[in-house]
């Protein structure tokens, strides 16, 4: 999957939980939770949404690492297998 | 011979809009089913029919606004007419006692024959005057902004303000399920809105995401224009949108936006949210005379327990902080029963249960509180399930009304984001609701050390004519009890 994928995919799972956010809005470097207004509910589901998605488990312990929109992609490229 | 009628979802709720019909004339209904969603101007709730029998007639189409109680539909005792005899739902007290009080304003109000309010259409402003009196001694009757009864013909499924598809709650989430662009679908409710049934009827998209393809300035130009690119036939390559495309489109709108006015101004949504808010948080300010207690419960043990816990579970099964609270919140009300309960004709009546009312912000404003029924019995991942349930109903739409009229106190807690703490209004006719802030690192002394914990504001605002603070402070002293034994929870 390739990062452009994996961003789409990332802001597809968002979508889901606060479709009002515009992708331009975003500044993918910021705080993601801030930015969308997502209580730790939202979050919460956002974090299963990207865990089915990609098919990972991700532990309690890497939520820090997905709290922008370019700590999601790089922490996901990092778990997702890549195609060799 | 059986009837439905408008319920009462709640003490701030004066009329209703009736959405959608789930059942047709001649369908057989039992006790419990859902049979409409109504519109309470703060959430889509699904309404339950408490009696068992045939559907015989519905009398009030949808997208009609009624006063609370007005009959919608007529049923027959059907074969399984052993149902019919049975009470009303565990919700039925404040129930009964709103559907009087606004009878009785009505009456007040000198309209004559408000119950036969079936024959709606008039009514509607009725129900609006009852609600004013209700608030305030208005000395003259102030502008109302007349709603519609009816539905005009359909206009188009965009709402030109904000740019936004008006929509159903129930319509967005069958929508974004079924991957279908709302733009796209032509709406027959109220005002052009989409309803259920539009998305249902509505061709599937084969595939998600949908993008359609586009030029980047056409793309631009659909969004400064409002208009969904969905809708728009491309004529580019391999039919991509183009600029010229969404020219046309918007072209096109606007012919259609003049050939056919609409209704009139559309009654706006979060306005008519706050005015339902208002409603209430005004009626218990003024009859309410509510005290405040607050204390501040140190977390550091709890949370390394739930970190701990949460690491054996899998992510859809992990439990947030919140879930904790409630639990404690709801054991601790079994000890002081005179939280829990109603404040009913000017004496008290215990709730039924330990129904915990969850305060649920709404995107775009407002707020919701359903009920976790019989909290106090539920285990730590039954409760989380609950609680993410309810959540995402009060926000997509799906919430049932026994669960907005069962609750029995009301706990806000405003997550890991809010405000250090909470002094909460209490929702009539309950009598507490309890506040938890922010957790947060605080300097914490304890044995003459200084230490960094992670500390949670806790309170309680209660109705002075049922409790007092020294209850109010052993009960909250309880809550702080119990969260530190969080394995007991």
């Amino acid at each position: 999957m390739s990062q452009m994928e994996t961003r789409a995919a990332v802001l597809n799972a968002l979508r889901h939980i606060a479709p009002e956010v515009g992708e331009d809005e975003l500044d993918p470097a910021g705080n993601l939770r801030e930015q969308a207004d997502l209580d730790s509910m939202d979050y919460m589901n956002f974090i299963v949404a990207l865990g089915k998605d990609f098919g990972v488990e991700i532990p309690e312990a890497d939520y820090p690492r997905l709290a922008t929109l370019d700590g999601c992609v790089a922490y996901l490229a990092e778990r997702v297998p890549q195609p060799a | 011979m059986g009837e439905f009628r408008m319920p009462s979802l709640g003490a701030d709720m004066a009329t209703g809009t009736l959405l959608e019909w789930r059942v047709h004339p001649g369908d057989a209904v039992s006790r419990g089913d859902v049979i409409a969603v109504v519109d309470t101007d703060k959430a889509a709730i699904e309404a339950e029919v408490w009696e068992s029998g045939v559907v015989e007639e519905l009398l009030v189409p949808e997208g009609t606004r009624v006063p609370v109680g007005t009959v919608l539909a007529r049923l027959r005792a059907g074969e399984a007419a052993a149902g019919a005899a049975a009470p009303p739902p565990p919700a039925a007290p404040p129930t009964v006692a709103e559907v009087a009080e606004v009878a009785e304003v009505a009456e007040v109000a000198e309209v004559a024959k408000a119950a036969e309010v079936a024959k709606v259409a008039e009514v509607a402003e009725v129900a609006e005057v009852a609600e004013v009196a209700e608030v305030a001694e208005v000395t003259e009757t102030p502008e109302v902004p007349e709603i519609p009864a009816m539905p005009a013909a359909p206009i188009l499924p965009w709402d030109g303000a904000d740019g936004r598809v008006r929509a159903s709650p129930a319509a967005r989430r069958l929508a974004a399920l079924r991957g279908i662009d709302l733009s796209s679908v032509t709406g027959t409710g109220p005002q052009g809105a989409v309803v259920r049934a539009d998305v249902e009827h509505a061709p599937r998209l084969t595939q998600l995401p949908h993008r359609p393809r586009v030029s980047p300035l056409a793309a631009r130009m659909a969004e400064e224009l409002g208009i969904g690119l969905a809708s728009v036939a491309g004529t580019g390559r391999d039919g991509a949108v183009t600029r010229a495309d969404v020219e046309r489109a918007a072209a096109g709108r606007k012919a259609a936006a003049a050939a056919e006015p609409g209704p009139g101004p559309a009654r706006d949504r979060t306005a008519a949210m706050r005015e339902a808010i208002a409603a209430a948080v005004a009626r218990s300010k003024r009859e309410i005379p509510h005290y405040y207690l607050w204390t501040h419960v140190e977390l550091r043990d709890t949370l390394a327990w739930l970190a701990a816990e949460n690491a054996k579970r899998t992510m859809e099964e992990r439990i947030l902080p919140a879930a904790l609270l409630l639990k404690a919140t709801a054991l601790a009300l079994r000890d002081f029963p005179e939280l829990n309960g109603f404040w009913i004709d000017g004496t008290f009546r215990p709730g039924g249960g330990i129904h915990l009312g969850v305060a649920v912000f709404q995107r775009g404003g407002g707020l919701v509180a359903p009920a976790i029924l019989d909290a106090d019995t539920k285990p730590l991942g039954a409760l989380m399930r609950e609680l993410g349930d309810v959540v995402r109903r009060a926000r997509a739409g799906g919430l049932r009304g026994a669960e907005i009229t069962s609750a029995t106190i009301t706990v806000t807690s405003l997550g890991d984001r809010g405000a250090e703490g909470v002094l909460g209004v209490i929702y009539p006719p309950q009598v507490a609701i309890v506040g938890f802030g922010r957790i947060m690192e605080r300097p914490w002394a304890e044995e003459g050390m200084v230490g960094v914990r992670p500390v949670v504001d806790l309170t309680l605002a209660a109705d002075h004519r049922v409790s007092d603070g020294h209850r109010g402070s052993l009960f909250l002293e309880k809550v702080a009890t119990l969260l530190h034994k969080p394995e007991e929870l």
